[in-house]
């Protein structure tokens, strides 16, 4: 399996992360190694067997819709970096 | 005995008695943590000193009083630090949440809150749980109890190391690939991971959404079962837990494994698994044979896509479920940004440490256009065959035994710039979490250098009775407390 440089800063693009020349070298060894060895499952016969997507069988849990105490706004808050008026700040997007 | 060697149901006997206070013991356990916590590092916070012997005085004034009734009211604990703590720091010993206070409990503290246990601190971990030794926390390297230049496991090595110094009575940990049970069987202790949905994740930072599961670290297996009574049950706010009824697992300790049927896969002893481990295990097996128990070599075919298909499925996970650290909310923020962008890329850069980023790494190019189908999709119906070839199995035996670890503990330093060597550690405990699946490390010897060996039971799903009592009947009649205790070796 081979990766190219290219596509390790696509990646880490996608992922919202930014890399060093020196870490592209690197990560790029360590995920042709971990992909080279991850490679195994394509030796497994899966022919017609269906996707496994947790470890239990249950979907659509449903509650009914009603009003509950949930956490303080000031409390969920208190860990942002900045906020005002009670909502977190960011930079300017447009 | 000294109170800090003593287990929990042993403590508990003895306030029954009257013959200690809630005081003693956690004064007790405080200065064992100012002798042992600068060889052993164990903890990220450790609870101020007045306010836990305040917390105990006051426990046993109520209790005096008649209005605390609960059985283990004043008892400590120490909470591996990605369980959240409302007021306290939760670190997940990273950078990134290094100033992170929880503005809520996770449900199994609220449940540890309720019996009026009291927390002694939180305990170090590698990095967002991924990690086989403790090396990869932002915040500092725990060091094994038994021999101080060897690793504890991980990623719950401070819970692990702390238990084993006698530093806490118990801890919770948590496991998405072995993340209790490998540094259980290097630390000499017990180590539970219930099946996925006994216990709630609500308030466990997120690795591997349908891996992770919280669990215990013991010194003894009645005490495994005694604090999983306090943290098994339905919750409502995880939509994945399942309601079991609540039960008291220390009633299905019976000391008896007759007629109780185990099989022992082959796949499991083949190569890579060291000499003394396997003559241990070995030994195990001849020890369940003596109590009883019917034991025979049977096959778990899927043995060696199983690593693989784990990788393959934790990393993924990861990756989306680490994408909510932007920076804005809660976590790191970078200082140095133009625009939002940058404010994003930064923080994460900044704040993530290698092994974070490599497994982001994995999980976005698995799950990323074009490769999908050959890795992700594959390894969710590897999933299918792993859940099947249990499935399988377990039509004839009631549990299955093998090592948790091919090896005993490593060198500190001789795996952490080999990532893929560090996943092998995991080889024998991620089918269990794949599969969703009960599993218990428990100690059974020491090697020729003194490092503790375990063997690791694997029940159905949510029968964690069953697997409680084999390792309780195995551990009444060979006594591994009795005859080894860690030597902080330096």
């Amino acid at each position: 399996m081979q990766v190219s440089s290219d596509e390790i800063l696509h990646i880490a693009n996608l992922a919202n992360l930014n890399l060093k020349e020196e870490e592209i070298e690197k990560y790029k060894k360590d995920l042709q190694d971990i992909l080279n060895f991850a490679n195994i499952v394509n030796n497994a016969n899966v022919n017609g067997v269906t996707e496994t997507i947790g470890a239990n069988e249950a979907c659509n849990v449903f509650r009914k819709d009603e009003i509950v105490e949930s956490s303080k706004r000031e409390e969920l808050l208190q860990n942002a970096e900045e906020q005002q008026s009670g909502m977190f700040k960011i930079p300017k997007v447009i | 005995m000294k109170i800090t060697e003593l287990t929990v149901h042993e403590l508990n006997d003895k306030l029954k008695n009257k013959e200690i206070t809630r005081e003693e013991i956690v004064k007790a356990y405080i200065d064992r943590i100012k002798e042992k916590e600068n060889d052993v590092q164990a903890f990220i916070t450790i609870t101020d000193k007045e306010k836990v012997i305040e917390q105990a005085r006051k426990v046993e004034e109520e209790v005096r009083n008649g209005n605390i009734t609960n059985e283990l009211a004043g008892i400590p604990i120490g909470i591996k630090d990605n369980i959240c703590t409302k007021g306290v720091k939760t670190t997940c010993a990273s950078k990134m949440l290094e100033n992170f206070v929880a503005p809520y409990d996770a449900t199994v503290t609220e449940k540890l809150n309720k019996e009026n246990l009291i927390s002694l601190g939180k305990l170090n971990m590698d990095e967002f749980a991924m990690g086989s030794s403790t090396e990869y926390s932002y915040f500092k390297k725990t060091r094994n109890p038994w021999n101080l230049n060897k690793v504890p496991g991980g990623s719950s090595g401070g819970s692990a190391a702390a238990v084993a110094a006698g530093m806490v009575p118990w801890a919770l940990g948590s496991d998405t690939g072995g993340s209790i049970r490998e540094p259980a069987a290097f630390c000499g202790i017990v180590g539970l991971k219930p099946t996925y949905g006994l216990v709630s994740r609500f308030g466990l930072v997120a690795f591997a959404s349908s891996l992770d599961q919280i669990g215990t670290l013991t010194k003894d297996v009645t005490d495994s079962a005694m604090l999983l009574s306090i943290i098994a049950g339905h919750d409502p706010k995880d939509t994945t837990s399942t309601n079991v009824e609540k039960k008291d697992y220390t009633k299905c300790l019976k000391n008896d494994v007759k007629g109780l049927k185990i099989g022992v896969p082959k796949e499991c002893f083949g190569d890579g698994i060291n000499e003394e481990v396997k003559k241990s295990i070995e030994k195990v097996i001849e020890e369940y044979k003596k109590l009883g128990a019917i034991v025979e070599e049977c096959s778990l075919d899927v043995a060696d896509y199983a690593l693989a298909t784990y990788y393959i499925i934790a990393c993924a996970e990861a990756s989306s479920n680490l994408g909510r650290f932007d920076g804005i909310r809660y976590g790191y923020r970078t200082k140095n940004y133009s625009n939002l962008k940058e404010l994003f890329k930064n923080s994460r850069s900044e704040g993530f440490g290698e092994e974070v980023k490599r497994r982001i790494i994995l999980g976005t190019y698995v799950l990323s256009s074009g490769y999908y189908d050959a890795y992700y999709k594959k390894a969710q119906q590897v999933r299918t065959l792993v859940k099947n070839e249990f499935a399988r199995n377990f039509e004839k035996y009631d549990l299955l035994l093998t090592p948790p670890v091919p090896n005993v503990a490593f060198d500190i330093g001789s795996k952490v710039d080999n990532p893929l060597e560090m996943y092998l550690a995991d080889l024998y405990t991620v089918s269990v979490n794949i599969a969703g699946l009960p599993g218990i490390s428990v100690p059974c010897g020491i090697n020729s250098e003194g490092m503790p060996i375990g063997f690791q039971l694997i029940g159905k799903a949510f029968a964690e009775e069953t697997i409680l009592n084999a390792a309780y009947t195995y551990e009444q009649a060979t006594k591994f407390r009795e005859h080894y205790n860690p030597e902080f070796k330096k």
